[in-house]
Parts: structure tokens; C-alpha cells; sequence
């Protein structure tokens, strides 16, 4: 199995494909260099992309709080945890490196809106307990999106993904951990927790993806083992984690038609607004043009570090090749020199 | 050399003394010097090891997946190899 053979006909594709398929179903993974067909290829590209491009852009939300969080310990857990979503941004670049695609590229499609990232982050975070909110909602959607993920059939994918949810466990916890505090606190505390679970709530639902007989690339990516559950199942795992964790914040959930059925043996809950998914998806949400501005200015504003950086590896490359050895230094004897060298 | 080109590195991280290196991950910086930090920075931050490796990713020569069944074949029939081919009676030790 390789993308090798330059010169591999039809009859060759259709064995390499056998081969491909037998590998998926026994739980194999598929590893860089092995074949694959394209549209596998294309389909994890766009996915592990938007994967990426979310957790940098999700820096910003939570980022927009670090200067005005109430105690040092808060803030050290706040940057802690927006470093972690840097970090986990660049091991899925890295991992859609590994199918044939370049990190300039990558940032170039998510900077001119060819490639998405989650719609959750083009909400915005009003009050600090947003900041919890997000870690106990949003981070607590994403684990129960991608704990599956870490079985994927894409080797270097699911790799990324094990680092990733072992990390996100910190951010859930962390906040939990916060809204409980504001949610035991005074009753303005409280109202503010309450608040920001009343907005985070039904994007958090969104986030699992449209209903499974309107999602369009579901049926593909279960058959390549690259999704393992559907939309709605792992939308209803993560209901029924919430409710009770809300109970034991003290908190509620803003949905009226939230009860437990019995015959199911689920939460039912009502129907979620998919005319305001749309219009988000669409680019016109509270702070799509917000978000994408800020990650140009970042990046433009950020190149002359990089283009020191590459300046610096160049010349210390061009000395060593030439065999340069530094100008004498009086303070510093021959030997010192040539460790520096 | 343009950011761009900023080459791919292969990251080791020995998580404790007496293990090996193992693959973390890769990444891409402009030098060596870069690569080792940013390879802290991005594969230690939870004190995930005491010694880290960086590799040009273009450095590494690799057994060609196409190959790899005659490849590793050679050793498939040779069970011998393994302590488990061989009978030995019940009830002698330390064999």
C-alpha cells in the first residue's frame, strides 16, 4: 500500500483500495505513507483542519480575559489553558502536514475564509463566568466529540487526539471548578453564572453538528472509521452528562422541555434553533469578522519575529559553513571562542 | 530561506531516566536552537520529560511502506526465535 507507484493503473488502484478498506475494518491505522484514496485524504485534510484552525481561534474568547481575571491563581489557569489551545493547534497542523498540505497554506485558507473552524467561538464572552462556562460547556462538548476521535483510523490524527483529551480534561474541570465558585458566592455571583450557562447551553448542543439526516459528510467518515458515533448520539451522551452536573452546581439548564424519559432511558430535550447555526456557519454571528480580523492582525503583526528568526538561522548557517570564527574578544579567551563557534 | 521553508523536526521526549527516547511529535522551526525550544515549549509543558531530541524531519531514512511485507518477512518463519517454540518437560524449573 503507497502512494510510490508512479505509475499504478486502475487495476492497481482497485487492489490498493481492497487493501485500504480490509485495513479500516480490521481497526488497522493508516499511517502517512500508506495509500489512500483521495477523498479519504481530502475529507481529513478539511477535517483536522477546521479541527486546528478552532482551538487557535478559540484562544480568543477566553484570551480576552486573562488581563482582568479576579486572582493571580485564576489568571495563572487561564493562560495555562489558552497556551494549552495553541499547543493543541499545532500537533493537528502538524498532523494534516502529514497528508500533503503545508502550514502556510492552512493559515491561508482559514485567513481568507475557505476553511472553517468551530461556530462556537464567534460568540462572545461577556462576563468572567463565561470563562467557566466555556471550560465546563464548550471544552465538555468538545472531550465528548473527541474521545472517539483518539481510536480514528488516521494514525497521526488519532495520536494528536490521545494528547488533546488529556489535556482538555484540565480545562473542564477548571471551569466547573469556577462557576461553582460563583455559583456558591453572593446572588450577583450566582446570576452571572447562571447567565453565561443560560447563553453557552444551546451553542455548546450546536457544536455536535447538524441532525444525522442532514449532516453531509457523517455516513463517509463512520464507514473510514474516522467518526465513530453520530451528531445526535454524542449529542444526547453529552446531555445526559450535564444535567446532573448542573444539579451539583446549583445551577439550571435554559430549556423548559428538559425531562428524563424513562423509556429511553435518555434526557429529552427541546429543539435546537438551526436558523441561528446557519446564519453563524453563514459568517454572521456576533464576532465572526471580529475573530478572523484578529488572527490576520496577529499573524501580520507576528511576522517580523518570524523573519528574524529566519534571518538568524541563516546567517548562523552561513557562518558555519564559511568556517567563520568571531571577531576577537579582548574579555574572552581563544578557547571560549571556539565554543561559540 | 523563507518562513515558509522553515524546516520539519521530529521530536524525542525521554520521559524519565532509565527509558529511551520516544516520538512526540514534530514541528517546524528555522534552526536547531528553535526546534529544541519550541519542542519544550509544546511537547514538556506538564513536565512530560527531562531530555528531548530534535531531528530533520528530512534526515530520516525509512523502510518504504510498498515494502513491507517482503520486507519484514524474513522473519516470520523462524519461530525458533521465540523461547515459546520449544517443549520442555512439566516440573522443570527455572528453564
Amino acid at each position: 500500500m503507497t502512494t510510490m507507484a508512479p505509475d499504478a493503473g486502475t487495476q492497481d488502484d482497485v487492489a490498493y483500495e481492497a487493501q485500504f478498506n480490509a485495513a479500516v475494518t480490521a481497526e488497522e491505522r493508516i499511517e502517512p505513507r500508506d495509500w489512500m484514496p483521495d477523498a479519504y485524504r481530502a475529507s481529513l485534510v478539511r477535517q483536522i483542519a477546521q479541527h486546528a484552525h478552532s482551538e487557535i481561534i478559540g484562544m480568543q474568547p477566553e484570551a480576552n480575559w486573562i488581563t482582568r481575571a479576579p486572582s493571580l491563581r485564576r489568571k495563572a489557569i487561564l493562560m495555562a489553558k489558552v497556551q494549552d489551545e495553541a499547543g493543541h493547534g499545532l500537533y493537528l497542523y502538524s498532523a494534516a502536514e502529514t497528508l500533503g498540505t503545508s502550514r502556510d497554506e492552512l493559515l491561508d485558507r482559514l485567513h481568507s475564509g475557505r476553511q472553517k473552524y468551530s461556530s462556537i467561538f464567534n460568540y462572545p464572552t461577556l462576563t468572567w463566568a463565561d470563562v467557566g462556562a466555556i471550560g465546563w460547556l464548550v471544552d465538555g462538548a468538545a472531550i465528548t466529540n473527541q474521545v472517539p476521535l483518539c481510536r480514528c483510523s488516521y494514525g497521526p490524527y488519532a495520536r494528536a487526539m490521545v494528547r488533546i483529551c488529556k489535556e482538555e480534561s484540565f480545562h473542564q474541570r477548571q471551569g466547573y471548578e469556577l462557576l461553582l465558585a460563583l455559583s456558591q458566592g453572593t446572588e450577583a455571583q450566582h446570576a452571572m453564572a447562571q447567565d453565561a450557562v443560560n447563553r453557552w447551553w444551546w451553542p455548546s448542543l450546536m457544536m455536535f453538528g447538524p441532525p444525522d439526516d442532514e449532516s453531509a459528510h457523517s455516513a463517509q467518515s463512520m464507514a473510514w472509521r474516522i467518526k465513530r458515533h453520530s451528531n445526535d448520539e454524542l449529542r444526547q451522551r453529552f446531555v445526559d452528562i450535564c444535567v446532573p452536573q448542573a444539579d451539583s452546581l446549583g445551577l439550571t439548564l435554559p430549556d423548559p422541555d428538559l425531562t428524563w424519559d424513562e423509556e429511553r432511558g435518555h434526557y429529552a430535550f427541546g429543539p435546537i434553533d438551526w436558523d441561528e447555526f446557519r446564519e453563524v456557519l453563514r459568517g454572521n454571528g456576533p464576532c465572526n469578522e471580529q475573530r478572523i480580523n484578529q488572527r490576520r492582525t496577529a499573524h501580520e503583526e507576528g511576522a517580523w519575529v518570524r523573519e528574524a528568526a529566519t534571518a538568524y538561522a541563516t546567517k548562523q548557517a552561513e557562518r558555519s559553513r564559511h568556517g567563520y570564527r568571531a571577531p576577537h574578544d579582548p574579555q574572552q579567551g581563544d578557547t571560549q571562542e571556539e565554543d561559540i563557534a | 530561506m523563507s518562513t515558509a521553508d522553515w524546516p520539519l523536526w521530529e521530536v524525542f521526549v525521554r520521559s524519565r531516566r532509565g527509558l529511551s527516547h520516544t516520538h512526540a511529535g514534530s514541528l517546524h522551526a528555522p534552526d536547531a536552537t528553535m526546534a529544541l525550544r519550541n519542542a519544550r515549549d509544546l511537547y514538556t509543558r506538564r513536565s512530560e520529560g527531562i531530555s528531548v531530541w530534535v531531528v530533520p524531519s528530512a534526515e530520516i531514512t525509512a523502510s518504504s511502506p510498498d515494502e513491507k511485507d517482503s520486507y519484514f518477512e524474513p522473519a516470520a518463519d523462524k519461530p525458533y526465535r521465540h523461547p515459546t517454540f520449544y517443549e520442555i518437560p512439566e516440573g522443570v524449573r527455572h528453564l
